[in-house]
């Protein structure tokens, strides 16, 4: 039994279904994230010692890594570009190589917080270290999320199948480029 | 894209020819119809869980240290973990999934139009989740040490540390099951929403949407908009639990009181999500049952707004004593006084609704009206609890007990019920009896005045929550108050003793009852003019809307109502 | 009408039973008027042949009027209860009267502990008397308790006073109430901390200087035990509700 329904095809506010099922997504993402956030600063506002904690982060790494999400938010502006075009492979191409950027922050992530957690920058290891690890992580999570999400719409979209998807998931990686520039200051620079 | 100008033909769709086992037919089925009665017998079945902890807490209050015919000796630690299971349950896993993604998978596509969600996919995924979520929370209830005990609020350090809750498992299985609950309506309310506005008939402007379609969208988006900071919340509180962090443990740089922020940031919008619906529910009943348009729609609409905004103002009433600044208790009982206005405002136009109708007492409009009639008590009383130097005395006792099962029993039951004698033969077809209704009707009502009136008393004697013993207590333990308890107890076996005249009312009816035709109450809105019960697809041409939804009495009409599809 | 089923044993217990006597008779009013109206129309309208309904939008000025006046009157009262509930609540929460005496309260895993401050009347000094599940005050006096927790939330709450407050692990809460009324009183935990929640009932007795002199003599030989008590604010008392928010066991005092 096949499971698509004509609903999917109509838009009575003329925006199409998928990008305002995106949009409601986004909603609810922002309020997960704006929890951690808020807490994080009532908290750090309480306790200016946490700032000596903040020091052992990775600054240049976690700008490095900035530049690397921008960047890869720039492929999926193209991406969407060749898909209004009707160009499936190239959309397809330049999706991969969004997830490539994702890949690369994940890897250096994976460097930093080794590096931490060696050091004895634990989870456990303080207040400002858990919400670190609890915030980036919740973040890196939703990374990988998006990277799987990715290959399965750069899939479609070289076949030329829902192209239409290319611009709903490049919203998704957006919204998630935007949350790692307010963790970035709030984690690293502000020390 | 803009909705076709004819209505689209449905030779070419795809569920035109269901098919399958039983297993792709029923259990792994994307219909949204089938998916609503997966959602509503489960939260029926956990019903059925949270009445019997119920049952088997109030027969230790009334009879302390007896064994609980059924259960056996009620042990402090298992009295709180059938507490804290009662409400969770219900609020949960048989309000939400009912009222929200029960009736509102069934209502929505049929009300605005459509074959179907617009994600019948992830439609089916919400419902798998939220299974999962369920046998989690019924798990945690059997793993060793018992369940969790910390009541629904799941305050920390309690809740955090397992040396004070003494249940480790049972409490992280808890949180597990909670925050999984979250994502399923999470996931579920992107269908709810994206269908209302984008799935709807050529024809159905936005304010000829029927209002249970409105309160049901509004709820998810509030939902949506209220449960991250309890998600982030879940997260911290199962770190602190396994993973040694301090997020809320105040000896190591923790706070308690931030739980209790985030947890109440969305546990009041969150009653309002279940609010809503119900109260949509009871407006269709209402309407066709006294054949009346809604006394100011858009005015109705307007509250619904206010009220879900509102409500994200409201939360430290929850807070008063619980030592956040005092100056702030101040602010929140002025919100929290001043959100009455909105809901009074709601109640007043479903009274008027009444003004100048026709009204015929059949089952499901005695349900809505006892609605209507209950929740006055349940408003008021909240009233008491708002305004702040009261909150004082009666904080965390039996009145706050008393008012909250004033609408929240209102709510997962009566409208329930309400909701289920109304669109019961649409569903399956057939008429349920209505002289067996009525019974079920006046016993249930009976019943549950008779639990929860007394509560207000023992609520204003100053007797406190979440106690398995009062007997003990020289002022609580007096008889007279010991005699309210009792009352309370039998009037629940009353009200238990009643159900399964429902049960086997519906049972029986869903196979032997009389067989309805498409439109047997002579309603206006769309979900009348598919068959009863609707074929996959719903429609084999999908509706047409050419007014709204509550023309009822037209002058000059022949008949007293006219469907939203008829051509003018 | 709370006066009723629990006795009025402090200076703001009266306050707040005539809050609820206002609130009872404000929402009382409309309670009746808005049952008495519903049952009323379900009656007058109900189906009857040859009378159809009507058909009525809501935009009607003569009928809307109705609820407009229903709705401004609602915020009237709203208004007139907002300024009494706060009246209350900075009484009891956001005042301080001088003190005549300060008791310490702690919850605990299950039980209640009280620190008098023995006949010098001072806290934490060699002569302080502390006593488990039992708390004895003397009648006509003014006294701050400051309420601790040395594990989950608890919360102290003795109806007699009409008083209700969290006691939150790490934190001193200094609070006030003035005993009116001579008697022996619940002392309740109104917050669920574990599975001995329901037997963390103290009792409470209030009585006159001579006895409590007497009751404290008898205790005298505990004073020993006062040294090992939960540790002292470093200054002042806190201000109500300006609850300290620090980490470490010792260091509590406000901002």
């Amino acid at each position: 039994m096949s499971a698509h329904s004509i609903a999917t095809t109509r838009s009575a506010t003329g925006i199409p279904t998928g990008r305002l099922a995106v949009w409601w997504v986004l909603v609810s993402e922002i309020v997960i994230f704006g929890g951690v956030l808020v807490s994080y600063v009532m908290h750090r506002l309480g306790h200016p010692e946490w700032a000596a904690e903040a020091a052992h982060t990775n600054t240049w790494a976690g700008a490095f890594n900035t530049l690397v999400l921008l960047t890869s938010s720039l492929a999926a502006v193209l991406a969407h570009q060749a898909a209004e075009r009707g160009e499936g492979p190239k959309a397809a191409r330049l999706l991969r190589l969004t997830v490539l950027g994702g890949a690369v922050f994940l890897t250096v992530k994976g460097f930093e917080w080794t590096h931490e957690i060696q050091a004895g920058f634990t989870l456990q290891a303080g207040g400002f270290w858990s919400y670190y690890y609890l915030a980036a992580g919740l973040h890196a999570f939703h990374v990988l999320a998006g990277m799987v999400i990715l290959l399965w719409v750069a899939a479609s979209a070289a076949r030329n199948r829902h192209l239409h998807r290319v611009e709903n998931i490049g919203i998704y990686w957006h919204f998630v480029d935007i949350v790692w520039i307010f963790l970035f200051p709030l984690l690293y620079i502000a020390k | 894209m803009a909705h076709a100008a004819h209505p689209e033909a449905l030779a070419a769709a795809p569920h035109a020819a269901p098919g399958g086992s039983f297993f792709h037919r029923y259990l792994w089925s994307t219909d949204h119809k089938v998916i609503a009665f997966q959602y509503m017998f489960t939260g029926m079945a956990m019903a059925l869980i949270g009445a019997f902890m119920a049952y088997v807490f109030r027969m230790q209050l009334a009879f302390p240290g007896a064994a609980v015919p059924g259960f056996g000796v009620v042990s402090p630690g298992q009295y709180n973990a059938l507490v804290t299971n009662h409400g969770s349950i219900m609020i949960f896993w048989v309000a939400m999934p009912v009222l929200i993604a029960g009736f509102g998978n069934y209502l929505i596509p049929l009300m605005v139009g459509a074959d179907d969600m617009v994600f019948p996919r992830l439609n089916r995924l919400s419902y798998q989740l939220f299974l999962v979520s369920a046998l989690v929370l019924l798990a945690s209830l059997v793993v060793q040490n018992g369940g969790f005990g910390g009541a629904w609020t799941a305050y920390p350090p309690l809740s955090a540390n397992k040396n004070y809750n003494l249940t480790p498992l049972g409490s992280s299985l808890w949180v597990i099951a909670v925050a999984l609950e979250f994502v399923a309506f999470l996931l579920g309310g992107i269908n709810f929403i994206v269908t209302a506005m984008n799935a709807r008939a050529p024809g159905m402007k936005a304010f000829d949407v029927p209002i249970v379609v409105w309160t049901i969208v509004v709820a998810s988006i509030l939902f949506m908009a209220s449960v991250g900071p309890l998600m982030a919340g879940a997260v911290m509180l199962l770190f602190d639990q396994l993973a040694g962090t301090s997020f809320f443990n105040p000896f190591r740089g923790g706070d308690p009181i931030l739980w209790q922020h985030l947890f109440w940031f969305f546990g009041h919008p969150e009653v309002y999500v279940v609010l809503l619906p119900a109260m949509g529910i009871v407006a269709e009943v209402m309407t066709v049952f006294a054949r009346k348009k809604l006394f100011a729609y858009k005015t109705v609409i307007g509250t619904i707004i206010a009220t879900g905004v509102l409500s994200f103002f409201v939360w430290a009433h929850h807070q008063f004593v619980a030592g956040i600044d005092p100056r702030m208790a101040n602010v929140f009982t002025i919100t929290t006084l001043l959100i009455s206005v909105p809901i009074a405002e709601m109640c007043f136009v479903y009274i008027a609704t009444l003004y100048g109708g026709s009204i015929r007492l059949t089952v499901p409009m005695l349900w809505a009206l006892a609605f209507i009639a209950e929740f006055l008590i349940g408003g008021v009383t909240g009233i008491f609890l708002g305004a702040s130097g009261l909150d004082v005395y009666l904080h965390d006792t039996y009145f706050v007990v008393a008012h909250f099962h004033y609408t929240f029993f209102l709510i997962a039951v009566i409208a329930v019920f309400a909701g289920i004698t109304y669109w019961f033969p649409k569903m399956f077809g057939r008429l349920m009896n209505e002289k067996w209704g009525k019974i079920h009707f006046w016993g249930t009502i009976a019943g549950f005045n008779g639990v929860f009136i007394p509560l207000f008393f023992l609520g204003a004697a100053g007797e406190h929550r979440r106690i398995f013993d009062y007997t003990t207590i020289p002022e609580l333990g007096r008889p007279e108050l010991q005699a309210l308890r009792i009352f309370a107890t039998v009037s629940l076996l009353v009200l238990l003793a009643f159900q399964p005249i429902f049960l086997v009312n519906f049972v029986r009816s869903i196979f032997r009852g009389p067989r309805a035709e498409k439109n047997p109450w002579r309603a206006n809105t769309l979900e009348w003019t598919a068959a009863s019960p609707p074929p996959h697809g719903n429609w084999a041409e999908l509706p047409q809307v050419y007014r709204g939804p509550y023309e009822y009495s037209v002058p000059g009409r022949e008949s007293d109502y006219w469907p939203q599809d008829e051509k003018p | 009408m709370l006066e009723h089923l629990v006795p009025s044993a402090s200076s703001f217990s009266g306050d707040v039973d005539r809050l609820f006597l206002l609130i009872a008779v404000i929402v009382g009013v409309w309670f009746v008027a808005a049952e008495a109206m519903f049952f009323w129309l379900i009656f007058r309208f109900r189906a009857a042949p040859g009378q159809p309904a009507q058909y009525i939008t809501g935009k009607e000025k003569r009928l809307k009027r109705w609820i407009n006046w229903a709705h401004a009157l609602v915020l009237v009262c709203d208004v007139v209860i907002i300024v009494a509930a706060v009246r209350v609540w900075v009484k009891i929460k956001q005042t301080l009267p001088p003190a005549d005496l300060t008791v310490r309260v702690t919850g605990q895993q299950w039980a209640w502990t009280f620190t008098d401050p023995g006949p010098d009347r001072r806290l934490d000094t060699a002569d302080d008397v502390r006593t488990t599940d039992e708390m004895h005050l003397m009648v006509g006096k003014t006294y701050h308790f400051q309420l601790v927790s040395k594990d989950v939330l608890h919360s102290f709450f003795v109806p007699a006073f009409r008083l209700k407050q969290d006691a939150v692990p790490g934190r001193v809460y200094t609070g006030w109430f003035r005993t009116e009324r001579a008697g022996t009183y619940d002392i309740l935990c109104a917050e669920i901390c574990g599975m001995g929640h329901g037997v963390m009932t103290a009792k409470l007795t209030v009585a006159g200087e001579a006895e409590h002199a007497a009751w404290l003599a008898r205790h005298a030989g505990d004073a020993a035990l006062a040294a090992v008590d939960t540790p002292a604010p470093a200054a002042a008392p806190d201000t109500a509700g300006a609850a300290a928010h620090h980490a470490a066991m010792g260091h509590t005092q406000a901002h």
